[in-house]
């Protein structure tokens, strides 16, 4: 047949990519039917709940669990001695996490468990727990956990990557770059040194932790539960739990939110342990206090960074010292940060530093472009300040300096076809650009880089008898990919959107395939998607050739068809998909595609956000006025849902640049788990987002697709940052942008 | 500790229950009635996703207990729908893409219909300070109030 397998060639004509049907599991998410991690029940199940730790850090000197075990209506009661004693390294840190061992690394660290016949028994139970604690004393700031005499909350302290003389705190080191920073700074006409520093803040997600978990006596196990990656929890908690992966079927529910923060475990092996210590299925929901105070935040940092630059706008020379403090077991994102920092910008000169933290906090999880973020507010915000004071452009400056195709990273790779110049030319063609601006009005701009990942994907795609398609996937679909997927296997296939659909399997049903992380469904899954229909073309076009008694060859598929071609095929009238699949029985059986792979060439992704802020100099309150995201999207399959991922990110971006923030007192306990202190933006804090798609073809995909879902939360702390500096006078260099901080800036107090 | 005994209507339906004192509306929607369209994402009321009307009031129903129900009219996203005519709101939302999760959508939903139901041409602002109740974390809102406003249009021309 002449369907080439290994053709790269980005398409360019498309009939369903890049229209706006209706999402598949659109009717279900209005109407209340959809079911997500807590909507689920079984037969005979009792109710989870966990106890946790009220001090930051503690010895664990013993539990006693007599005497809620002995409550009418407890079935169960776990500590960590009901887990088993040794673990895979590679789970250790989880486990510990998911249940303490000898000692309690922060407040809210979840130390026993109970289930019971009721959520008030299992309340009750908690409270005749009796734990002996030793509190020891704890750090929970980034700075102070790397003084020489920090309180140490692992003994055996970092790896070979820190210097001898560090705090234990200090867990790794990471150094990236090229060329040489003092050269460069000599070069610049001037150089800034700043420091930036940034609060640790949650994803948010509006749906709390849960999961429903049934383990059986004989090893078998079944899981449900709202996460990113069904096949980590599957491997996660059978590695805690001694299980074999194929004995534990895991199945995602419907997932109400995640941005990162359900790339791990927190309930699920506990409510596995539960279950197979009651024999009974155990269902476990996280409070929204418990999510705050021990689900995983991001990182909290403190960030140094050295610029140079020419009078013209060159940048010479750029150096960051980045320390994420990643709370209680190593693991921050701070390789990551170190490593996006200066990605959108070709220069002779950079390095980064990045020193990854221990403190007596929540372990952070990923969360959106994880590290990135905190990393562009500082190199961004440097970049404003230096071209302002050399009264230069700050979108000139950034053009002049800009990564492109061909540029070496300052990560190590060098750049094939990347979209960063395209985000800038359209942001300084934008109206938004040249509109008139208020008292105590302020604009900012600032660019931002994500890596996008690819990954291990498997899909199958099958052809039923009346020539409907069903395509399974393994990725929990977090904002519309099931729709996305729909739409590329409908293109491929030639088939209307309305004949595929599009379900989302258990861990038994298909390999593996890596978590929804990194922005990779839509590059990924679309890949295999892709690949699986036209593996069922092929087999479409072998089955009409036999038909017709012709070469395989000479078989082509077209607009949903098998046509005969070239010069020795004949003349037959098309065979269309249902046609084929109709009488599939007597020509081999079934027709299915599948395609299984390791996925490269997710493609680089860039954005450049624009940000207008009005400053209240009574009250130190920010409004923002106006917003637009330029971002290459390689070519947007729905561009509603990637219209969705820019407005998303950026406005959890503004709450993360104002309000959003992790407050420890001295005590060391989290001091605003609850959504009305820890604010995150509501409706009538935001303006419109005004998304604007640039497509900038991913050479590693068919269809040029590249992620789209992180790189929007990367420029907007810094973007509003520019913004409100220069709507308050006032270089802004810590978050949140609170009123009180604004306020204290603008009367020329302390920042901070 | 005897539960108590509850007579209420719910989306139209004649609905008895019984439930703890302690029970929330949302407990016994959710855990007792089977109605888990209602969700429960903060318990203290600050998030909405809860959300129902009580003798056509908004509330959080984690908030409520499920004994005040008593005598009382309660409506939840399982209603809005009559039959397989969805509500000219879940419909905008469908067609501009304000769901993405999903999590939040109920709630909006049931607000946003009593928001109508009081203001049937609300501006933005009114829409966003209306909705400033129900917290989503996907959306940034903007496909949100835009189909709410579009459901404001359709439902005053088919008036």
């Amino acid at each position: 047949m002449a369907l080439d397998d290994r053709d790269t060639a980005t398409k360019l004509d498309f009939k369903v990519v890049g229209t706006r049907p209706p999402r598949p599991d659109g009717i279900d998410k209005v109407t209340g039917r959809a079911r997500f991690g807590a909507d689920m029940t079984a037969p005979g199940m009792l109710t989870g709940r966990v106890l946790r730790s009220p001090h930051p850090h503690a010895r664990i000197r013993s539990i006693d669990a007599s005497k809620a075990e002995a409550l009418p209506g407890v079935k169960a009661v776990v500590t960590r001695a009901d887990f088993p004693a040794e673990v895979p390294e590679d789970v250790a840190d989880v486990l510990d996490n998911c249940m303490a061992g000898d000692k309690a690394l922060y407040d809210g660290h979840a130390v026993a468990a109970v289930a019971a016949n009721s959520a008030a028994v299992a309340r009750k139970a908690l409270k005749l727990i009796e734990v002996d604690y030793e509190p020891l004393p704890h750090v929970t700031d980034v700075d102070a956990a790397m003084a020489p005499d920090a309180p140490v909350l692992h003994e055996a302290g970092g790896d070979e990557t820190v210097p001898e003389g560090h705090s234990r705190n200090v867990m790794s080191r990471v150094q990236f770059g090229h060329g040489d920073i003092d050269a460069g700074l000599a070069q610049a006409d001037r150089v800034i040194e700043r420091s930036y520093r940034t609060a640790a803040t949650h994803q948010g997600y509006i749906e709390p932790h849960a999961c429903l978990a049934s383990a059986g006596p004989d090893g078998q196990a079944d899981l449900w539960c709202c996460t990113q990656g069904q096949y980590m929890v599957r491997d996660t908690c059978a590695a805690i739990l001694g299980l074999s992966q194929g004995q534990l079927r895991v199945t995602a529910s419907e997932i109400g939110g995640g941005f990162g923060g359900k790339t791990t475990v927190f309930l699920e092996p506990v409510a596995l342990a539960l279950s197979r210590k009651a024999g009974r299925p155990v269902k476990m929901v996280m409070s929204r206090a418990e999510v705050l105070r021990a689900s995983g935040p991001t990182s909290s940092s403190s960030v140094d960074v050295r610029l140079g630059m020419t009078r013209d706008g060159r940048i010479t020379a750029g150096f960051a010292e980045l320390r994420y403090q990643g709370g209680a077991y190593p693991g921050s994102p701070v390789d990551m940060g170190s490593m996006s920092a200066f990605a959108p910008y070709d220069l002779e000169n950079v390095r980064t530093v990045g020193w990854d933290v221990v403190t007596n906090r929540p372990k952070a999880a990923a969360y959106r472009a994880p590290g990135a973020p905190m990393a562009a507010f500082a190199v961004e915000s440097a970049i404003d300040e230096l071209s302002k004071e050399l009264g230069l452009d700050p979108l000139d400056v950034r053009l002049k300096n800009a990564a492109r195709e061909g540029t070496k990273a300052s990560y190590g790779p060098t750049f094939p076809a990347i979209g960063l110049e395209a985000t800038l030319e359209a942001a300084r063609a934008h109206p938004h650009w040249s509109a008139p601006l208020g008292e105590n009005q302020g604009r900012g701009v600032a660019c931002g880089f994500w890596f996008n990942f690819g990954g291990n994907t498997c899909v199958s795609l099958n052809v039923a008898p009346d020539g409907t398609v069903t395509l399974s996937e393994g990725n929990p679909d977090i904002g519309g990919s099931r729709a996305s997927m729909t739409m590329m296997a409908a293109e491929e296939l030639g088939i209307p959107y309305d004949r595929v659909r599009t379900v989302i399997t258990d861990t038994g049903s298909l390999g593996v395939n890596d978590v929804t992380d990194g922005s990779r469904v839509t590059f990924a899954v679309g890949l295999a998607t892709i690949e699986a229909a036209r593996a069922a073309k092929r087999e479409m076009c072998r089955r009409a050739a036999m038909i017709w008694g012709i070469d395989e060859e000479a078989v082509v598929w077209e607009d949903g068809a098998a046509r005969p071609s070239g010069p020795n095929a004949g003349e037959h009238p098309p065979m269309s998909l249902a046609e084929i699949a109709a009488i599939a029985p007597n020509t081999g059986g079934p027709i299915a595609g599948h395609h299984e792979v390791n996925a490269e060439g997710a493609g680089v992704s860039f954005a450049t956000h624009m940000v207008d802020t009005e400053v209240d100099r009574d009250t130190g309150a920010v409004k923002i006025l106006r917003y637009t995201v330029f971002q290459d999207a390689g070519k947007a399959v729905h561009p509603d849902y990637v219209e969705g991922q820019f407005q998303g990110g950026a406005a959890q971006g503004i709450g993360w640049a104002l309000n959003e923030e992790y407050i420890y007192g001295d005590d060391g306990v989290l001091q605003n788990p609850g959504f009305l202190d820890y604010r995150v933006p509501v409706a009538s804090d935001l303006p419109m987002i005004e998304p604007v798609i640039l497509e900038i073809p991913n050479p590693g995909h068919p269809y040029g697709v590249r992620g789209v879902g992180e790189t929007s939360i990367v420029p907007p702390l810094a973007a509003i940052a520019n913004a409100v500096s220069a709507a308050a006078g006032v270089r802004m260099t810590q978050l949140p942008m609170s009123p009180p901080r604004v306020l204290a800036a603008i009367h020329g107090a302390d920042d901070g | 500790m005897s539960q108590i005994h509850v007579t209420t209507t719910i989306n139209g339906d004649a609905t008895e229950f019984l439930c703890e004192p302690e029970e929330t509306l949302l407990d016994v929607l959710r855990d007792r009635l089977g109605l888990t369209g209602s969700k429960e994402g903060c318990g203290t009321g600050d998030c909405g996703a809860c959300s129902v009307t009580v003798d056509g009031r908004l509330v959080c129903s984690c908030l409520m207990l499920g004994a005040e129900a008593q005598g009382a009219r309660v409506e939840t996203i399982e209603g809005m729908a009559d039959g397989d005519d969805l509500h000219p709101l879940q419909q905008t939302f469908l067609d501009h893409a304000g769901l993405q999760c999903g999590i939040c959508t109920p709630g909006i939903l049931v607000a946003a219909k009593s928001l109508l139901e009081r203001n049937p041409a609300p501006s933005e602002e009114e829409v966003r300070y209306w909705l400033a109740g129900n917290l989503c974390r996907c959306t940034g809102y903007d496909k949100i109030v835009r189909a709410v406003m579009a459901a404001a249009d359709d439902m005053r021309r088919a008036s």
